[in-house]
Order: structure tokens, then C-alpha cells, then sequence
């Protein structure tokens, strides 16, 4: 199930900043190494919300700076 | 040659760039425009089958070479979906005319001497719409973060400004089917007042959408009759026209103060010579009574230029193609008196179709081409014209003549009017 998470975190982080998949690192975070800004972070959060059918929250949003940040964030939503 | 003032900085033109239902690129563009071709043709954006008005000039697509829209020639992949198409047509113009000045701001001085203005009627309508659907279905809270900056009109001039690093005046006209030469005249003022060096200005526009062709079919202005034969619609002055034809795309110039463009030996399409602006007060979408509103346009942009009516050899004539054809042409013919006799006039909308706060700038830019070549284009399908006229209307082929001053007009829905004066280079 984690692996699925992480593969369809990956590949909307690849869609939706235009980087190759290989940049997509656990620890890369979406604005120091991925070149995303605050808009892109947003739409990012709003991709994996329609994804994975999940809510995440402001509060929660903002902590998600990196991939790894977002799979294991997901994960625990959905394992709730 | 300084214009009113003994002192007034002139304002030349250093790069050009066009995107039009004709071509992607200036010179394709000017090429095919004197050749009596169309850019008219039916709607591919959306389904039109619905309205009244099916056909429009949309620009076409393709390979950069061929004259066509690649659009990841001009705006990278991601960023193109922060965008509505206004914008991609906008920055396709806008790199278009800076690369073509080779104008390149390396110092932070130059760079804050560079500034953008680049207007729109009308904006991101198609991503409005979209946006406003999704709240429709309960969205609301799933809108893109880039719905706004991608809507908002001054966002050309924002990521050109971004794009280059120009830091000067950055700025942005709305004045409907004027934005475009009123962009050209008020950032030539900036120039003339001290405001920048550089501006790179003009117009873009692409409301090609069902609201946008549905809204102006309301208003009862887009031609109908024409939808099985395009090409054929457009026919500024022609007895059988019936209201103008949809066009988009985008027209901008790199302006530059005389002297800044002669120290970096910059090539000089052309100087602007003169400006006028007028409101009509009178009413929301019809021109004044006799267009007196134009009169006084143009009667302030050959003051402010210090020419008489006999000096201009050509004019770009606002001519959407509707009954207001007719006032314009009177207003002119009134103007110059007996200058009127033999004078050339076009309208090149009947080509491209209206391109609404763009059309001013692509305009601006077939009058300098038009006395760069020494080639006047042509006003196509005036078949039978409404009313007589001492002018030339260079009707269906365009005409070899050679032209030192022209004059180009814009009018707007509100009663905006707005008029340039262009000259050919002269040291």
C-alpha cells in the first residue's frame, strides 16, 4: 500500500512541477530542490487531496515541505 | 523633428512582434497580409454551433517555422497552465519584439530603465468561465491558486517583466478595442517624460470562448451571415457587411528613446510621432454622433505630432466591419478636407478580424511595416462600398506606394478613442 502511495505521490509531483522522475527524492523538498513557489505547493497539496480522497488541512498543508513528508502524511490518513 | 516641445525625447520603434489569425511572427504575418490572405475560418475552440457567429480569426497552429502556435516555443510546459492563452499570445509577441531589438538590460540601471506595458480588453475570460463552472458544480474550494494571476490583465506585462528582468514601469491598459494603441501612446509618454529608456508595449487578446463570442452576439455586434463562407465576413465599408468578426492574438513593440537606441546602433523600424487621445460621452457601445469623438482623437494625435492632414499617407482605419464604418470615413474625410482627395486608407481587419485590445498594436505594426516596404495592404471583400469616398480604400490587393507618415485609430466600447501618428525613420 506504502509503495503505491509513494509511486502516485512521485508521479503527481512529476506532472504537476515539470521535473524528472528521478529528482523526486524522499528527502527533496518541493521548493528548495524541486522549484516549486507557495502557489505550486498549494495546487500540489489540492492533487494529492482529489488523488488520494483524503482532507488535509492548513495546518497540516504546511508542514508537507517534502515528498517524504507527503507520502508518510497520506499513509497515516489512509491507514485511519 | 522633435515634436510640440524643443526638447522632447523622440521615440523610436526597435523590435516588433505579432501573433495574428494569420501567422505566428511579424514578418509571416505582414507577408501573408499583403498577399490578400485571410486568417478568418470557423471555430475550432469550442463548439459553436449553438450561436449565431461561428467563424472566427484564431490563430493557427503548427510549428514555430510554419508560422503556427507551438506554444512550448514560447512558454515552458509548467508554466503554461498558470496562464490563459491572452497570455501565451501575449509573451509569444512580447519575446518576439525583445529578442528582435536585441535590446538585453545587463545593469540594474538599465533594467529599472526597462519597463512593460501590455493591455488587454478583455482578459482571461475562458479561465474565468472554466472557474466559475467549478464553483457552479461546488468547487469552491478546489479552485486553482493560479486561477487569479492567470485571469488578471497586467499579468502579460508581469511575466514579461519577470521573463527579462526589467524592473521599470510596469503597467497595463484596458480600454477595450483601444488598449492596444492606447498602450503604444502612454508608454511613448513614459519615454517622453523621463519614466524609463525602454518600454516594450502593445496588446494581447483571445476570447475566443463560448462567453466571450455568446456575450458580443448579445450585443448584437459580431457578423452572422457569413458563417459558410469566413473568408468573406470582414468587409469594412462593403454594402453587405454585418458586424465584425472575432479575431485573437497579440501585438507588441520594444519603444526606446532615440538616443539610447542610436548608442547601441539598434535598428529603427520607425519613430512615433504623434498621439491623441478622446472620450465620447455619449454612449456605452455606439460611437457619437458623426464619431466627433475620433475627430478630436485624431485631430490631438496630428497636433502633438506637428503635422497637417496632408503629410499622412496612409491610415489604419479602425473599420471593424459594422455600420460605424461609415462615421469613421466621414470623420476622416472631415479632418483632412482637401487632403482627403487620393489618400490611402485600410482596414486590416477585414484580414484578421478584430483582435480587440490587440488590435491597436498589431495595427501600429502594419504601418510601420507598411513604410518600411513602401506597400500599403489591402481592405479585402469591399466589394460595393456603403457610401462614395474621395479616399482610397485599396480595396481586395494591397498597393505599392511609398509613405512617410501614417495614422492609426482605435475605438472602444465606452466611448474611448485613440489615435497614433508613426513616422518612417528619418535621422
Amino acid at each position: 500500500m506504502s509503495n503505491e502511495i509513494a509511486d502516485k505521490v512521485k508521479k503527481i509531483v512529476v506532472e504537476h512541477l515539470g521535473v524528472d522522475a528521478d529528482q523526486v527524492k524522499p528527502d527533496a523538498s518541493f521548493i528548495d530542490d524541486l522549484g516549486a513557489d507557495s502557489l505550486d505547493t498549494v495546487e500540489l497539496v489540492m492533487a494529492f487531496e482529489e488523488a488520494f480522497s483524503v482532507e488535509i488541512p492548513e495546518d497540516a498543508a504546511e508542514k508537507i515541505a517534502t515528498v517524504n513528508d507527503a507520502i508518510e502524511y497520506i499513509t497515516k490518513q489512509k491507514a485511519a | 523633428m522633435s515634436g510640440s516641445g524643443t526638447d522632447r525625447k523622440r521615440v523610436v520603434v526597435t523590435g516588433i512582434g505579432v501573433v495574428s489569425p494569420l501567422a505566428v511572427g511579424a514578418e509571416l504575418t505582414w507577408k501573408r497580409l499583403i498577399n490578400s490572405q485571410s486568417g478568418i475560418g470557423p471555430i475550432t475552440q469550442f463548439d459553436a454551433s449553438g450561436l449565431p457567429a461561428r467563424i472566427a480569426g484564431e490563430v493557427p497552429a503548427g510549428s514555430t517555422e510554419e508560422g503556427g502556435l507551438t506554444l512550448s516555443d514560447w512558454v515552458p510546459v509548467k508554466e503554461q497552465k498558470k496562464m490563459d492563452r491572452f497570455i501565451h499570445l501575449g509573451l509569444a509577441a512580447g519575446i518576439q519584439a525583445v529578442e528582435d531589438s536585441g535590446w538585453k538590460p545587463e545593469s540594474e540601471e538599465d533594467r529599472c530603465a526597462t519597463g512593460v506595458m501590455i493591455g488587454s480588453g478583455i482578459g482571461g475570460l475562458k479561465t474565468i468561465y472554466d472557474n466559475s463552472l467549478a464553483v457552479a458544480a461546488g468547487k469552491a474550494r478546489r479552485l486553482s491558486p493560479f486561477f487569479i494571476p492567470s485571469s488578471l490583465i497586467n499579468l502579460t506585462a508581469g511575466h514579461l517583466s519577470i521573463r527579462y528582468g526589467f524592473k521599470g514601469p510596469n503597467h497595463a491598459v484596458v480600454t477595450a478595442c483601444a488598449s492596444g494603441t492606447h498602450a503604444i501612446g502612454d508608454a511613448s509618454r513614459l519615454i517622453q517624460h523621463g519614466d524609463a529608456k525602454v518600454m516594450i508595449a502593445g496588446g494581447a487578446e483571445s476570447a475566443i470562448c463560448e462567453l466571450g463570442i455568446a456575450g458580443f452576439c448579445s450585443a448584437r455586434a459580431l457578423s452572422t451571415g457569413f458563417n459558410e463562407d469566413p473568408t468573406k465576413a470582414s468587409r469594412p465599408w462593403d454594402k453587405e457587411r454585418d458586424g465584425f468578426v472575432m479575431g485573437e492574438g497579440a501585438g507588441v513593440v520594444v519603444l526606446e528613446e532615440y538616443e539610447h537606441a542610436k548608442r547601441r546602433g539598434a535598428k529603427i523600424y520607425g519613430e512615433i510621432g504623434g498621439y491623441g487621445l478622446s472620450g465620447d460621452a455619449y454612449h456605452i457601445t455606439a460611437p457619437a454622433e458623426n464619431h466627433e469623438g475620433a475627430y478630436r482623437a485624431m485631430q490631438a494625435a496630428l497636433k502633438d505630432a506637428q503635422v497637417d492632414p496632408a503629410d499622412i499617407g496612409y491610415v489604419n482605419a479602425h473599420g471593424t466591419s459594422t455600420m460605424a464604418d461609415d462615421l469613421e470615413l466621414g470623420a476622416v474625410e472631415r479632418l483632412f478636407g482637401d487632403a482627403a482627395f487620393g489618400t490611402s486608407m485600410s482596414s486590416t481587419k477585414s484580414a484578421i478580424g478584430h483582435l480587440l485590445g490587440a488590435a491597436g498594436a498589431v495595427e501600429a505594426i502594419f504601418c510601420l511595416q507598411a513604410m518600411r516596404d513602401g506597400i500599403l495592404p489591402p481592405t479585402l471583400n469591399l466589394d460595393e462600398p456603403s457610401s462614395e469616398s474621395v479616399m482610397d480604400r485599396i480595396p481586395h490587393k494591397a498597393k505599392e506606394k511609398q509613405v512617410d507618415i501614417a495614422l492609426s485609430n482605435s475605438f472602444g466600447f465606452g466611448g474611448t478613442n485613440a489615435s497614433l501618428i508613426l513616422k518612417r525613420f528619418k535621422d
